[in-house]
């Protein structure tokens, strides 16, 4: 790969140990996919956040390169494995919380944002289209690249923490036009009613298309929520973080549809549900946002639960970002979310946060979500909002 | 054996060697070096102090991690051979230090075999 000057230095450790680390890890990532240069980033994203899968290990290593390291671009934080200020409200312990604590100071002393969230492009991360940028995240991987037209590859924690001190990424992979096109077609001839039926959608694709790039057909309208709920799981079903949907998303318009076609019926969405979905009829744990709820989604939620009470046998989260449970304070809905019982879980959600053998069966919008609760040892029912919501109050899915 | 440099680095030890493809997260305990990934080759095997010799990594980008935590526990491999190396071992060995070089026949290299990693150049003894 083709260094400047100044990147020879940085390399060299003129910038410091941070700045040096960054350079090996992306000179080594560049050699491995023939990447010519490192090529300026807008913004980056980090995962890897939660003390969960960090281990003191991985703290270690965030305060060594929190001693000199500085980041030179805009870089959100993903969710941690609990709510910041609230944790105890969400049963976390003690000392996984002055853990945690730890692994955020280090963070912050990097001069990221404490954002917290899978969804950066909602709080002020909102890349442009064919921006170059470096995100972790699979589900805000897939937003950036097929719904905004941003540029980046799927990076892990390390290699977005070492293209923000370093402000640079390697060139390659999807960062090159040339990777981009599509390279197969799916027609979806299902119906979609409900916004589940886009994490099941996901599902179907993510498992057939693989690490292929879908170009998809037949689907006439799509709101904000939905394309966030369907990145998220096509990409967990699948590997591609990046797709186009003819007539929506940006860049459709310049492809036409791949001679290799799969078609989507409605008995292939069905059959996604019998496989996310356990036969389980007692729910205990009730999670909407993943990925985190949108300002919209807590309204709905408010709505659905004006004069209602949630079951003594449930717990109820709403795991969003910090920004939008202050809109949501603003606009009344917290409140009226608490009255009926619920709880905010900011910061986190029930993928990062050590919930496992807390719950036994969890019901949520999200497919994504059933992956991960799987996990956690939990039973998973999937379904609309509103199914979601009387689960809660019920204490049973219906 | 001339390969390519992944993480800079000199290492001697005896050969660790499987044709599975290795993941670091939930594939490996961080804590006692043991293969724990059930089926897996080399399941039960420790891989501290070893020259670790497998075709390519895979799974979750948490590995990087996992391997640090070894370096930091003392139970990590002396050193890495690959057939062609992926980005959550790549990134590992870089930010552990633990030598790796790819693009290797890594069939050549038998379990046992003394094995010395000197930058890009692989040599059994």
């Amino acid at each position: 790969m083709n260094l400047t000057k100044t990147e020879e230095k940085m390399l060299d450790g003129e910038e410091g140990y941070a700045v040096k680390k960054s350079m090996e890890i992306l000179v080594a990532l560049g050699n491995i996919y023939c990447a010519e240069k490192l090529i300026e980033v807008g913004s980056v994203q980090v995962a890897g956040v939660s003390y969960h899968n960090l281990g003191d290990a991985g703290l270690e290593f965030l305060n060594e390169l929190a001693k000199d390291g500085k980041v030179k671009v805009l870089t959100t934080l993903n969710p941690a494995g609990m709510d910041l200020e609230d944790w105890r409200n969400l049963g976390i312990d003690e000392e996984f919380a002055r853990k945690q604590n730890l692994v955020i100071d280090a963070f912050r002393k990097m001069g990221i944002l404490i954002s917290c969230t899978c969804t950066p492009y909602l709080i002020g991360n909102l890349p442009l289209y064919g921006e170059h940028i470096a995100w972790s995240e699979s589900s805000a991987v897939t937003f950036a690249n097929s719904v905004i037209g941003a540029k980046t590859n799927r990076e892990g924690g390390p290699s977005a923490l070492a293209a923000a001190f370093v402000g640079k990424t390697p060139y390659y992979g999807l960062h090159l036009d040339e990777n981009r096109g599509p390279d197969t077609h799916v027609e979806v001839k299902a119906k979609l009613t409900k916004i589940s039926d886009w994490g099941a959608l996901g599902y179907c694709i993510g498992k057939q298309v693989q690490n292929k790039i879908a170009y998809i057909t037949g689907i006439k309208e799509a709101s904000l929520d939905e394309l966030k709920s369907f990145c998220a799981s096509v990409v967990t079903f699948g590997s591609k973080p990046l797709f186009y949907i003819r007539g929506i998303t940006p860049g459709s318009e310049k492809y036409q549809p791949p001679k290799e076609k799969i078609i989507l019926e409605d008995r292939d969405i069905r059959e996604a549900y019998e496989t996310i979905n356990d036969d389980v009829e007692d729910i205990d744990f009730v999670c909407i946002g993943c990925p985190h709820a949108s300002i919209k989604e807590i309204a709905q939620i408010a709505d659905l639960l004006e004069n209602k009470k949630i079951s003594p046998n449930t717990e109820f989260w709403v795991a969003t970002s910090r920004s939008m449970k202050q809109l949501a304070d603003i606009k009344g809905y917290t409140a009226v979310i608490e009255r009926a019982g619920g709880k905010f879980a900011c910061d986190t959600c029930m993928a990062v946060a050590p919930v496992k053998g807390r719950f036994r069966a969890i019901a949520t919008t999200s497919a994504k979500g059933c992956y991960y609760s799987r996990h956690n040892n939990l039973l998973t029912k999937m379904g609309s909002l509103e199914e979601c919501i009387d689960a809660a109050v019920k204490g049973k899915w219906s | 054996m001339k390969g390519r440099i992944i993480s800079r680095g000199i290492a001697e030890g005896e050969a660790l060697t499987t044709t599975h493809p290795i993941s670091f997260y939930g594939g490996v305990d961080p804590e006692t070096s043991e293969v724990v990934e059930k089926g897996h080759e080399l399941q039960g095997k420790r891989i501290k102090d070893k020259i670790l010799v497998f075709p390519n990594g895979k799974g979750s980008t948490v590995g990087s991690y996992t391997l640090y935590r070894l370096k930091k526990g003392g139970v990590a491999p002396a050193g890495i051979v690959n057939r062609e190396c992926e980005t959550v071992v790549a990134v590992g060995a870089i930010i552990s230090e633990i030598p790796c070089v790819d693009e290797i026949d890594v069939s050549k290299i038998k379990t046992g075999d003394i094995v010395r990693i000197e930058n890009g150049v692989v040599t059994i003894k």
